[in-house]
């Protein structure tokens, strides 16, 4: 083929597989500040004529969106945070401290990812319920503190790290917290950033677990929030944009901002074999 | 050994709640399918009664369930090969040497994998109204007639599996990706000057270097696939006529609508051996076709 055709049938198809993966996404910001009723026009409009704010004013002063807003930002900043904790500490055991039975646990952990997570679900309700926890933040959090992905990725980071600078402080008399505190995750930084923005993401857009857990809206978390009002079949579409892009948007920019780390992390986990 | 103690003390956390939250649910999740536990069960537990494989042997003979296991299917072996055909040709576009902005169209592909599906599903639904949505507007230019996408029995499922290819074609693009920059260049090198055409290149060097990956790839997607459940609840409500109820769907009606945990548990468990099944013989498969090539 003509390399000059090659060249542009190449980019034409990028740039026509880039308006498909967008324009859903840019149709939702443009819809989200159409006034009420009026994306609902033959032919359906682009651009808002005249923009205006009234659907989020309308969601946050009357569908509770803020209340929805701050739930998930609890949660998911908790679950990304304590996991992170408890996965690098796994991790780093994992990879750097000697234990009987070290390879076999690691390999059994490992089996548990064939176990999809919804088999566990209806049982880890009842036991919630039985112990006061449904409907609470902690109910939706506690599943997600600690994941074989997290562990299987701090361990694959940090078996690269140097055991020489493990046994030069240990002779210097140094503790094992002290070690792993001082030493070791300041080394481990590049895996903890791309951990936590993992762990944020999923633990925000997650679903099902947040559907079954919280029964109230009072602690509804945006995709819940959203969900019910599409169910609803009472709000406009303009508002239905201006939720969903409320409950997109703090992703998309976090992923934006941080994607080298979101990426490496993707590529990390995806190398098991 | 004070090093082995210091271990398990690091070990400790996670391990706990990998235990108590996930591997206990899973045994108890076993047992639960073992019982008739439904709302009376749940008022008082001395209404709970052993049935062995009685909810089991109720799915076997309940169509709703094969019905739903249809619907999966469905999904599954529609949607894996269009998502991987997806991944892999923008993958291919985003290798080759002449593509431009690479840094923008790698980021533009892959923005929907991180947006939350239930607000992306919220949006994929009005796109594909009937009266108003831009997918019969631009099939009216095209002068088609316009189609109730997720009102139709025989649409639904295909706009659902529509909306899941362009939700999450751009993750399995990343790694194919990364797959085609680890094959070394010198490959081509040789078989450009043996003459090979592009096509030749693709299918005797590309491919067989990608295998592996690929088959990761598509076993992961098939297990992701099989786990159904937030699209059609958003889009559809499982509907119309139950055509996109899938086997998820169904345990969470039975499960919480209809408070028969243990009929809900017994799906769970039979889609997990459904899935376990499908990854043993993708794995079976690519061995012997693997070995097949060397004879």
């Amino acid at each position: 083929m003509n390399p000059r055709l090659a060249k542009a049938l190449i980019n034409g198809l990028l740039l026509g597989a880039a308006a498909v993966a967008l324009f859903p996404l840019l149709w939702m910001l443009a819809v989200s500040f159409m006034p009420p009723g009026t994306s609902n026009a033959l032919p359906p409009p682009l651009w808002p004529a005249h923009p205006v704010l009234g659907n989020y004013r309308q969601l946050f002063e009357q569908a509770g969106m803020a209340r929805y807003l701050l739930n998930s930002l609890v949660t998911s900043a908790g679950i990304a945070l304590v996991s992170l904790m408890f996965n690098l500490m796994a991790g780093y055991a994992f990879a750097k401290l000697s234990f009987a039975g070290r390879e076999r646990l690691f390999r059994a952990l490992l089996g548990l990812l064939v176990v999809p997570a919804q088999v566990a679900m209806l049982p880890l309700f009842l036991m919630f319920k039985y112990a006061g926890l449904v409907d609470t933040y902690v109910g939706v959090m506690l599943p997600g503190m600690a994941s074989v992905l997290g562990i299987f990725l701090v361990r694959q980071y940090a078996r690269g790290l140097p055991d020489e600078l493990l046994e030069a402080a240990r002779i210097d008399g140094a503790g094992e917290l002290h070690i792993f505190v001082r030493i070791i995750l300041p080394l481990l930084r590049p895996v903890v950033a791309t951990l936590a923005i993992l762990t944020f993401l999923t633990a925000w857009n997650d679903f099902m677990w947040p559907l079954i857990e919280l029964t109230g809206q009072g602690h509804y978390t945006l995709p819940l929030g959203l969900a019910s009002l599409a169910r609803e079949h009472t709000e406009g579409t303009e508002q239905m944009m201006a939720g969903s892009v409320l409950t997109v948007l703090p992703v998309l920019v976090l992923f934006l901002s941080m994607q080298r780390h979101y990426l490496d992390g993707l590529l990390m986990g995806s190398v098991k074999g | 050994m004070t090093g082995s103690r210091a271990a398990w003390l690091f070990l400790a956390p996670a391990l706990l709640v990998l235990a108590v939250f996930f591997l206990l649910p899973v045994l108890g999740a076993l047992a639960l399918s073992f019982t008739d536990y439904d709302l009376y069960a749940l008022a008082d537990l001395h209404n709970l009664r052993f049935v062995a494989l009685g909810n089991y042997w109720m799915l076997l003979h309940r169509p709703q369930f094969w019905a739903a296991l249809g619907h999966t299917f469905y999904f599954v072996v529609a949607g894996v090969p269009l998502s991987l055909a997806a991944s892999v040709g923008a993958a291919l576009l985003l290798h080759s040497p002449m593509a431009r902005c690479k840094a923008f169209f790698r980021t533009a592909l892959f923005a929907p994998v991180v947006t939350t599906a239930v607000a992306t599903a919220v949006v994929w639904r009005y796109l594909f109204n009937t009266k108003y949505g831009w997918a019969n507007h631009l099939l009216g230019m095209l002068g088609i007639h316009p189609v109730d996408w997720l009102g139709d029995p025989h649409w639904a499922m295909p706009t659902i599996i529509l909306f899941a290819v362009w939700k999450n074609f751009g993750y399995n693009m990343i790694i194919l990706l990364a797959g085609l920059q680890a094959i070394p260049g010198e490959l081509y090198e040789a078989a450009r000057i043996d003459g090979a055409s592009a096509w030749r290149q693709f299918r005797h060097i590309t491919l067989p270097m990608l295998g592996p990956t690929l088959l990761m790839v598509s076993i992961l997607t098939v297990s992701g696939y099989f786990q159904l459940f937030a699209e059609p609840y958003v889009m559809t409500d499982g509907g119309p006529l139950e055509s996109t109820t899938s086997v998820l769907y169904l345990m969470y009606e039975d499960g919480f609508q209809w408070w028969n945990l243990g009929v809900a548990t017994a799906e769970a468990f039979v889609l997990f051996l459904v899935m376990f099944a499908a990854t043993a013989a993708m794995l079976r498969l690519s061995r012997s076709g693997q070995t097949g090539d060397e004879a």
